[in-house]
């Protein structure tokens, strides 16, 4: 272990120090009783008090949270077939124009996405709000599942696919009985990343819904420009501790699923 | 062999995904187009003309008559437009290559990591980026102002004595992109070195090159492939950056993101928002056309 010298524990321990210290100062200080957010004045949790009266923040998280659970579970549908297209189908026409709309979304930044998204509403004279919201984060985030997925159906061996076919399972039992199975894991966190991408956005979903609906970023955002209150600490410290949560249960299932597969195999394998 | 694909069920799996992108990223585009060619109106929408499918072929002629490049030439014409494309790129570029520069020891270091702790350090790299955007910019708000604890702490250890102005300037800016964005550099930058065989620096050593001879023969360019792709992922999305030079940035700070903003929610001037739009996309091209080959080229090599 000779390379993981002192200079390589430095820079990592630097890097995460620099990535989790703003956001550790955050969660202290929503704790913080003073109603400068930059003054210490002892120990309190009445910021928790007061968001949880706070109407307007409840509904906004609660339509935020419903926008992301739709949202990722239709773009984790879509992203996965086009997974497969990308890996599955080299030859087709249009596959150039296709896995560029894959990948364009990843870097694309959000104020054009957004406002291409809002001039295509108006022109089909959708009313903006909820529906219109769950449609853009769909699109942006599906890509971002398609890609997850891809990696995976990469490293798949094909050879079991081929043999359920040979033995005369139809494509589609074959993909819900082989398939889908093995590349589950990645489904799966293609769906968790769908998710907190859409509980995070902030400026697609404002283009998304004009007057129609706010989001939590949204709120977020108008009260950060109005000035810093202390209740934003909370709630964030609430977001970053549901994320932690959330991540690590995550991990862990994966885990449990990779050991209860490769016991699976060895015995497929044994018997 | 029967394979999967033949069947109605193949074209089922390309054309749902296929036709949802041309309808929700592509024909999108091609609207922001059509808009920027009209102009500001005091109507619903706000532009004119607008199409309606009730018109008749004449209305349409006419309606084609009256769209026209004025936008982009008012583009051309105001230097603060100029000014804002150009202080994007220069912001953008400077924030990639500060990425750059802090997520290269990271990945390097993550990458001669022993192997059982790498997942974990992984996992560790990539947790900030699920966590809120906006709530990691908002956070350094309070760290950055005159009165913020970066201040409190250089003032309470006696290395100034004035509180430095760093909240609503450039250097805020570059702090919340570099912050915001370092997963995105460091992740590509490991998997490029760790898959990186550690003989062939021992090779070079032996051979008498010095550890940064080294480095500089066989390593970098062996992470080039990281390099390049950490380097879109930040510059493309940083060009267009609206939230972290709203939130920390001053006056002197000029992105075309907050632009295209002011002219859409400030203004409402809609046709000239879309043309920021598509001079930005335009501008965007390269780059994303350059990434998107690159990722092709990385999903050729997976195969």
């Amino acid at each position: 272990m000779s390379r993981w010298s002192r200079f390589n524990i430095v820079s990592v321990t630097l890097g995460l120090a620099f990535l989790y210290l703003p956001i550790l100062l955050l969660v202290i200080y929503s704790f913080n009783s003073s109603r400068l957010v930059t003054v210490w004045g002892g120990f309190s949790t009445q910021w928790y008090v007061h968001l949880f009266s706070n109407d307007t923040m409840l509904s906004a998280a609660w339509l935020t949270v419903r926008i992301a659970l739709l949202s990722a579970t239709v773009a984790t549908v879509l992203g996965t077939l086009a997974a497969l297209t990308l890996v599955r189908y080299t030859r087709f026409r249009g596959r150039i124009l296709f896995s560029g709309m894959i990948y364009a979304p990843l870097v694309m930044p959000d104020v054009i996405t957004g406002l291409s998204l809002l001039l295509f509403f108006v022109t089909a004279g959708v009313d903006r709000g909820f529906w219109t919201i769950v449609m853009a984060h769909t699109t942006l985030t599906m890509c971002f599942v398609a890609v997850v997925v891809q990696s995976r159906l990469l490293t798949f061996d094909r050879s079991i696919e081929e043999a359920a076919l040979d033995l005369g399972a139809p494509p589609v039992r074959t993909f819900f009985e082989i398939t889908l199975p093995i590349i589950a894991p990645a489904v799966f966190s293609g769906w968790v990343l769908a998710l907190t991408l859409s509980l995070d956005d902030l400026v697609i979903a404002t283009f998304a819904s004009g007057a129609g609906a706010k989001t939590l970023p949204m709120l977020i955002y108008s009260q950060v420009k109005l000035g810093v209150t202390p209740e934003i600490n909370a709630i964030c410290t609430i977001l970053v501790g549901i994320v932690a949560i959330g991540v690590i249960c995550a991990s862990i299932a994966t885990k449990r699923y990779e050991v209860q597969r490769q016991r699976d195999e060895h015995a497929a394998a044994a018997g | 062999m029967k394979s999967l694909g033949s069947s109605l069920y193949q074209r089922l799996v390309i054309i749902i995904p296929y036709v949802w992108l041309l309808l929700f990223f592509l024909v999108p585009f091609l609207i922001v187009f059509r808009i920027s060619l009209s102009t500001k109106a005091l109507s619903i929408p706000p532009y004119d003309p607008s199409f309606n499918w009730s018109d008749s072929f004449s209305d349409w002629w006419d309606k084609l008559q009256t769209m026209s490049f004025d936008n982009y030439t008012w583009l051309a014409g105001d230097p603060l437009y100029m000014n804002a494309y150009l202080g994007s790129l220069k912001i953008a570029g400077i924030s990639t290559l500060l990425t750059l520069l802090i997520a290269y020891p990271i990945a390097y270091g993550m990458a001669q990591a022993p192997r059982t702790i790498r997942p974990t350090l992984l996992m560790l790299v990539i947790l900030p980026f699920w966590t809120s955007f906006l709530i990691r910019v908002y956070s350094w708000m309070s760290i950055l102002s005159t009165t913020g604890l970066l201040n409190q702490l250089l003032m309470g250890l006696g290395i100034i004595h004035e509180p430095l102005v760093i909240l609503n300037t450039n250097a805020a800016v570059y702090i919340g992109m570099v912050y915001s964005y370092l997963p995105f550099m460091v992740l590509p930058l490991y998997s490029a070195l760790e898959k990186m065989d550690g003989t062939l620096i021992e090779a070079a050593q032996d051979l008498g090159c010095t550890a940064i001879g080294a480095f500089w023969r066989v390593t970098f360019p062996l992470s080039l492939p990281g390099v390049i792709a950490g380097c879109m992922l930040v510059f493309i999305p940083a060009v267009g950056e609206f939230v972290i030079p709203d939130l920390l940035g001053g006056s002197e700070t000029l992105m075309i993101g907050k632009v295209l903003w002011t002219e859409f929610y400030g203004n409402t001037d809609w046709p000239l928002a879309s043309a920021v739009a598509t001079i930005l996309l335009l501008v965007l091209v390269v780059p994303i056309v350059f990434f998107q080959h690159f990722q092709a080229k990385a999903e050729e090599r997976g195969r």
